[in-house]
């Protein structure tokens, strides 16, 4: 279970951006996140994946009250989570070939020992080829470099996935054989998936429920539910 | 103004009679990169349209595919390894007795100078809507200051003159003119979106080139963009909207050109290929099968290299009606390049594909939402 709990979180004190938010996600379960750009829904997200320490309220992974984020979180919490974000182009290393991006987490936790197996395992599942794992990000289009993104989120096993925005960059059929990896790694691994976006009618499609960003900060019942807790 | 889909053989060059001759003319454009060690990137081949006044064509396909070489083609804003062949044709305003002597003219924007395109056709005759607009707009200068600047260069309208014709500029681009004070990085994207439509307007082009407008915006800015996109060339503007939103196309377009791996494979008006009969090409029915809202299968596989195309049709590895016909490159016929285009002779396997999903109350219901968000 991935619980945010009465979540404000914003980048300037005194101005947040996301103001007292509750949103569940239990294991396995797949939650679109549907709003319009700048509401505040990719804070939230990054606050759900350890990325951005709220001001205020609790997350609970797994049943953990979260205390440290970003590089204060331990790192059994950090690898529970793969993320993804909507330009592929800011978050990959412009260094790294492919297949370096792809191994990168299992690289960092000192894995190295699997990295040929697994980036193996995963290259074909998202559509890369041998040759493509040998490119660097400039030499590879929007939709491989994302493809690429996607397997180094799942290079861990996380037990769950991010996606802000993954698919806004891509065209019809990218987005949907990415989506369709994303679902056959949760299918086998029972992961949960907060999956952040404006596309209703893909979110729809892809999620088990999805929560309208206007219903879980302007409608007053969930509001109301909040102080009553305190 | 839905002319018939063209045959793209370049012999076919005289516009579908009745309807007001094109300002664009595209035939056999090609354009190749030569790279390091000789090697050549087909980026663009054999591509051929009209474009009339008040037509909006859509060019659409998977990134990477050639779309936005195609219109750095139009604008002579290639790198200096590209090689170009073909014509591209800008004809004078339609029916309008040419306005200046000088610029009024047909002009060949492949062989033209870069003096001539610079003088007569950036802005002039072609107005660029930027992708990015955040990075189009100078972001140490205010809007206004952007707009005057248009106005001055390409109007020679100065002072007071140049205040108010960059106010109508933005006003005619929904740009709200209490804003106009501000700098790029303090307007939303939204309107940072409407004052590079705003600048891209200024000189009264008669042809818009819009490059993946869209991208990156939600739904109902994209909505809001493309229908105002939409309104201009209603003006008899022509617009050529490069994307990849299939949705935003199908919103606004009167024709739809698919392109994949550097080829248009489809020519067709927009109501008959995202309604019935749908889209004769398998890689358009693919693309069109991939939407959320239709079936939401990926198309199988990936495009070619553009260094590396087959001699073949480039679509064939992924497509499940080639055969041994697809070894030889197909003419463009009836606006469909495919040997099995669907629809034809050969019967389509399982009947006709779910076509009927284009459902008009989902526009309509996404339109409500971008009047509500107007305010974004």
């Amino acid at each position: 279970m991935l619980e945010l709990r009465d979540i404000t979180a914003g980048y300037e004190p005194r101005t947040p951006v996301v103001r007292g938010v509750s949103l569940t996600v239990a294991a396995g379960e797949a939650v679109g996140l549907l709003g319009p750009s700048g509401c505040g829904k990719s804070t939230l997200a990054r606050v759900a994946a350890l990325l951005h320490r709220p001001d205020g309220g609790t997350v609970t992974l797994d049943g953990e009250t979260v205390t440290g984020w970003r590089h204060r979180a331990p790192r059994r919490q950090r690898t529970a989570y793969g993320v993804l974000f909507q330009q592929p182009r800011l978050s990959a290393d412009p260094r790294l070939r492919l297949g370096e991006l792809i191994a990168e987490p299992l690289r960092a936790g000192g894995r190295r020992a699997e990295i040929a197996d697994r980036v193996g395992e995963l290259a074909p599942v998202v559509g890369l080829t041998d040759e493509l794992l040998r490119r660097r990000p400039h030499e590879v289009s929007d939709g491989q470099l994302q493809r690429a993104c996607l397997a180094r989120a799942l290079v861990l096993r996380p037990r769950w996935l991010i996606c802000d925005e993954m698919t806004a960059m891509l065209d019809a059929s990218t987005t949907a054989a990415l989506v369709a990896v994303v679902e056959s790694y949760r299918r086998e691994s029972g992961a949960g998936l907060l999956a952040v976006g404006h596309d209703r009618t893909l979110l729809a499609r892809w999620c088990d429920r999805t929560v309208r960003w206007a219903d879980l900060t302007g409608a007053p019942a969930a509001r109301a539910e909040a102080p009553a807790d305190r | 103004m839905n002319a018939p889909a063209d045959t793209g053989s370049p012999a076919a060059a005289a516009p579908p009679s009745g309807s007001p001759a094109p300002v664009l003319s595209v035939r056999g454009l090609s354009v190749r990169f030569v790279m390091r060690g000789g090697r050549r990137i087909a980026a663009v081949s054999d591509a051929a349209f009209d474009l009339a006044p008040g037509e909006c064509l859509a060019l659409v396909g998977e990134s990477g595919c050639g779309k936005s070489v195609l219109a750095a083609a139009l604008l002579g804003l290639l790198p200096g390894n590209a090689r170009t062949a073909g014509s591209a044709r800008l004809n004078a305003a339609g029916g309008t007795a040419g306005p200046d002597a000088g610029d009024g003219g047909t002009i060949e924007l492949l062989t033209a100078s870069e003096q001539e395109l610079a003088r007569t056709v950036r802005g002039r005759r072609i107005g660029l809507v930027p992708q990015s607009p955040a990075a189009h707009l100078t972001p140490v200068r205010t809007v206004r200051a952007q707009l005057e600047e248009t106005v001055r260069e390409l109007t020679g309208v100065r002072r007071s003159g140049a205040r108010a014709d960059a106010e109508r500029a933005a006003d005619r681009a929904a740009f709200p003119l209490d804003h106009l004070d501000r700098y790029p990085h303090q307007l939303s994207g939204g309107l940072a979106q409407r004052a590079a439509t705003a600048l891209a307007l200024v000189g009264d082009a008669p042809l818009l080139l819009a490059d993946e407008p869209t991208t990156g915006l939600d739904r109902d800015l994209v909505e809001r963009t493309v229908d105002e996109l939409r309104r201009h060339t209603d003006d008899g503007r022509a617009l050529l909207m490069i994307t990849h939103d299939l949705a935003a196309a199908e919103r606004i377009a009167d024709r739809v050109a698919v392109m994949y791996a550097g080829r248009i494979v489809e020519l067709a008006d927009a109501p008959a290929f995202f309604g019935t009969p749908g889209p004769r090409h398998p890689y358009a029915r693919g693309l069109l099968d991939a939407l959320p809202e239709r079936a939401f299968r990926p198309i199988p596989g990936m495009p070619p290299e553009l260094g590396a195309l087959p001699d073949g049709c480039a679509f064939a590895a992924r497509c499940d009606r080639a055969t041994a016909a697809c070894e030889a490159l197909p003419v463009p016929a009836d606006g469909v390049a495919c040997h099995h285009p669907v629809g034809a002779p050969p019967a389509a396997p399982g009947g006709p594909t779910p076509a009927e999903a284009t459902e008009p109350t989902g526009a309509q219901r996404s339109e409500e939402d971008g009047r509500r968000a107007r305010t974004a």
